[in-house]
């Protein structure tokens, strides 16, 4: 047990070490602090995975953090089959991408400042993940979020860059205030923020009422949809996914680390983690199956037009992320984190893809000036192919089991939305195919469309980035290979090893069904890849005359459906609007600098009176003395 | 009856000359003014049956201070004051607190009471000597403050040097 | 024999002169005078008890007092010269350096 502590302990260390004497003694050596904790973190979690897979899984409190009363709350951990996957997924993704940060963020003047963050990010979600209790949770959900923004505003010289933290900050705030009121409705509920006996008393909740804003609102779907809240500001669902397309001005690793493969999806594992709770409240369950559901498709869709090759990376995350939430929605959380994991590792790939793109075109994002990069990077091609084949849902690799679980659980379970979940999810995955397999047409096939000086710098990146893309390749491939439904002659093992911590959902449906399910997923997948392949791969411009063909469809998706626009109107200037006219004007300009201000000129006032009296002259002191004199004698006669 | 007689004269003639001698024009004329009160006041010490303070009166008041009361007035000769003001601006006010002060300490004086009498009376002293009794008690109980008095005389006179002395510098 | 009040009276009234004198006299110089005079009243008082109450205490204050007063009148005269050297006057009401 105590050797567990070594799992988020180390990069805290390391993160310690990087911050102290990162400036001054380990400068460009500060990769190797970072990645050997981490890797030794990777080291400890597998052991404890291990464990895990025989059966042994541990809850123990180690500190008492805070006690106040009724309030106790303990740093503790429990490592159970839910946290295990999750320490799998952390872990691997974060070594890895530590090791490409130390080819690609090579020579940054912020060298040290970079890998220190990421430790500490990866600090923040292993408490996350491990915690035993909800205070823990929340402690870790702030800090990563605190290394995100960090680390999108890491070149905070830039302004978009920094910007665009901040962005991600506020945009958190709103999310993370309802999960805050979530948690503490919890408390106040159960009277303790320790999983298991909550997880263990939700059935008392049933039927409770509670009175919210002057309604009468059910106990269990007024938490779960605070919770809720919470997830959809982090993992970037509607309406708040607006922060991680712009997330996207941060270094691409920490694109793949934190905006792609772990912090985004902490929102699912949290929803998979009160899975309990949720499970209560139908009400609940079908908003985050809805959600998911239209997040994922208004994602897919923006993904369509973009040219930006991190932001159509960035929508993709959102839209799978829809996808995951999509299937804890319907119950499958199974599905769910199973999709959860095997996203990791394909789109962590994709960014780095996109990343080592970058490093060769020195800094260009955008797709139309890309193209024929096939033949000067291979491996990166390679890869890049296998991870849009992987999140196309081509059958045999990854991405293919584990969407292929959650459309067959949609549309088999119990879920009163599932058959229309299912029919946007098949949507989604035909989009999801077809702008995956737009980037790497654009950017890998037919001329390359650049200038001449970036045509002149092109290469292939170095083995310490290309050698994670392969391994991480190797994650896109098999790493669903845990979780072949029992209809392809697999055990299904990643829900059965799910199981005690999430339950098991039973598809209602025949064989003929499920075969159905897969091959129309099977079939928009391939359509999807095969009509990118249509359009980009021909010589001709199809594209530039369905653009124009359509070109109000076209503008909307081009500007995001104008949702910043609107945010920024009925949010953003009215905020500023309050800001500079309310709380500068009036309250920060009249009362409080007219308290901070008026006291002293009181005083002052008041001093400049009193100092008359002090004029310098002896004969006055000598009155003033002589008449306080009769005074006292008068006073000692009076008395 | 004399002795009414020479109080009487004493405490007329010392009330008129400190009036005087506050309201001389030239401060040269206070002075001597000052030294016949002083001389009045020796002179009220023997009615009093302290002789010896009555000599002290005449060698350290008027043989001593007043005399450098007067080398100031000669060493900053003071040619203005014979066209300046007298008084200062609100010099009625300074009168009544005096006034006021003076009258609390009438009023005052109803209300005290002697106490107990000691074992120096008229005639043990007459038997020994006023300046022997005097100096009996002086050396005996009062070593200690007579000593720092010699002290605070030290520290006066040194301190009268450096004060009065010309900067050496600028 | 005369009465103490008459003594105690005398001292009232010379210590009230010395009171108005210092409180309406410009000139510094006659100012220490009437200091001097407002100690000579407390000595007359003093020496009047010493004699209406047969102790030689009140003396010996008044033997200390007039040593002090020889010791203030030096330091005072002192003052005086300083103040009259850097300000050629001799009167206080234009010496208020101290005006806060």
């Amino acid at each position: 047990m105590d050797s567990y502590l070594l799992i988020p302990f180390l990069p805290l260390a390391a993160f310690f070490i990087n911050i102290i004497f990162g400036r001054t003694l380990i400068k460009d050596k500060a990769h190797w602090v970072s990645i050997l904790a981490v890797f030794g973190s990777w080291v400890v979690s597998m052991m404890a995975v291990a464990e895990v897979l025989q059966g042994k899984t541990v809850n123990a409190d180690l500190y008492t953090w805070i006690t106040s009363g009724g309030f106790k709350v303990s740093v503790g951990f429990l490592i159970d089959q839910l946290t295990s996957v999750m320490l799998v997924v952390v872990t691997t993704c974060s070594t890895l991408i530590h090791i490409y940060s130390a080819g690609y963020m090579h020579g940054d003047k912020g060298y040290y400042r970079f890998f220190s963050y990421l430790s500490l990010f990866t600090f923040s979600m292993l408490m996350l993940v491990t915690a035993n209790n909800f205070l823990q949770l929340y402690f870790g959900w702030e800090a990563v979020g605190l290394c995100s923004y960090f680390l999108i505003g890491f070149w905070y010289e830039k302004k978009s860059a920094s910007d665009a933290g901040k962005k991600a900050f506020i945009v958190n705030r709103f999310g993370d205030f309802g999960f805050g009121i979530g948690v503490i409705m919890i408390f106040l509920t159960f009277g303790t923020l320790h999983y298991i006996p909550i997880f263990g008393a939700v059935n008392g909740m049933v039927g409770q009422t509670v009175d919210f804003l002057g309604m009468q609102v059910d106990l269990p779907t007024l938490i779960a949809l605070l919770l809720f809240c919470g997830a959809v500001g982090k993992s970037a669902q509607i309406p708040l996914h607006v922060w991680l397309p712009d997330a996207m001005e941060g270094p691409t690793p920490v694109s793949a680390l934190i905006h792609a493969a772990t912090m985004v999806t902490a929102g699912v594992f949290m929803v998979a983690r009160c899975n309990p709770i949720f499970s209560l409240s139908p009400v609940a369950m079908d908003v985050v199956a809805i959600v998911g559901a239209v997040t994922a498709l208004f994602a897919a869709t923006i993904g369509l037009v973009q040219n930006d090759i991190k932001r159509i990376i960035a929508y993709s995350t959102v839209s799978q992320l829809g996808y995951m939430f999509l299937a804890c929605g319907v119950g499958a959380y199974g599905a769910g984190i199973f999709h959860l994991y095997t996203h990791a590792f394909f789109k962590a790939l994709l960014f780095l893809c996109a990343g080592s793109v970058m490093h060769a075109m020195a800094g260009e994002l955008d797709l139309q000036k890309m193209g024929g990069l096939k033949k000067y990077m291979p491996w990166t091609y390679l890869t890049m192919f296998v991870a849009s084949l992987s999140i196309a849902g081509v059958p045999g690799l990854a991405g293919f089991f584990s969407k292929d679980e959650i459309l067959w659980l949609a549309y088999s379970g119990p879920s009163p939305v599932g058959k229309l979940v299912w029919a946007i999810g098949t949507i989604v995955a035909f989009l999801t195919a077809f702008y995956s397999f737009r980037l790497i047409f654009l950017t890998f096939h037919g001329k390359f469309r650049g200038s001449h000086e970036q045509e002149h710098h092109l290469h292939e990146s170095p083995k310490v980035m290309t050698i994670p893309l392969m391994i991480l390749c190797v994650g896109a491939i098999a790493s669903g290979w845990v979780g072949i439904p029992s209809l392809l002659g697999g055990g299904a093992h990643f829900t059965e090893f799910m199981k005690p911590v999430l339950g098991h959902l039973e598809g209602h449906g025949t064989h003929a069904e499920e075969w159905m399910v897969m091959a129309i997923s099977v079939v928009a997948g391939l359509s999807g890849i095969g009509l990118a392949a249509f359009v980009y791969l021909r010589e001709g411009d199809l594209a530039a005359t369905v653009t124009q063909k359509f070109r109000f469809v076209h503008q909307v998706l081009w500007n995001k459906y104008y949702v910043d626009e609107l945010y920024d109107f009925i949010i953003v200037r009215p905020t500023i609007w309050i800001a500079k006219n309310v709380i500068v004007g009036v309250t920060d300009g009249k009362i409080i600098e007219g308290i901070v201000n008026g006291v002293p000129e009181l005083i002052g006032r008041f001093s400049l009176w009193l100092r008359s009296i002090q004029t310098g002259m002896v004969h006055q002191y000598a009155a003033v003395m002589a008449i306080g004199a009769f005074v006292v004698i008068a006073m000692v006669l009076l008395w | 009856m004399l002795a009414e007689g020479i109080f009487i004269y004493l405490a007329a003639a010392i009330t008129i000359l400190s009036v005087l001698v506050i309201t001389r024009k030239n401060p040269v004329h206070s002075v001597i003014t000052m030294l016949v009160l002083f001389f009045h006041i020796a002179a009220l010490y023997v009615t009093l049956n302290a002789e010896f303070l009555a000599a002290v009166q005449v060698i350290v008041y008027a043989g001593a201070i007043l005399v450098l009361f007067l080398f100031v007035i000669l060493l900053l000769n003071l040619k203005e004051e014979a066209v300046a003001r007298r008084y200062v601006g609100p010099w009625p006010l300074g009168l009544m607190a005096a006034v006021g002060l003076f009258l609390a300490i009438i009023v005052s004086l109803d209300s005290f009471v002697a106490g107990p009498k000691g074992a120096f009376t008229t005639e043990v002293i007459k038997a020994e000597t006023n300046t022997k009794a005097l100096g009996k008690i002086l050396f005996t109980e009062y070593l200690y403050p007579f000593e720092v008095v010699s002290i605070v005389l030290l520290v006066a006179i040194i301190g009268a040097i450096v004060l009065a002395k010309k900067r050496l510098r600028s | 024999m005369i009465p103490l009040h008459w003594y105690l009276w005398l001292s009232a009234v010379v210590f009230m002169v010395g009171v108005a004198g210092f409180l309406m006299r410009r000139n510094i110089i006659i100012m220490f005078m009437s200091i001097e005079l407002m100690l000579n009243a407390v000595n007359i008082s003093l020496v009047s008890f010493s004699r209406y109450l047969d102790d030689m205490r009140g003396q010996i204050l008044v033997f200390f007092i007039i040593a002090v007063a020889a010791a203030e009148a030096a330091i005072g005269l002192g003052i005086i010269i300083a103040l009259f050297r850097n300000k050629v006057t001799a009167h206080v009401d234009e010496a208020n350096e101290m005006k806060g």
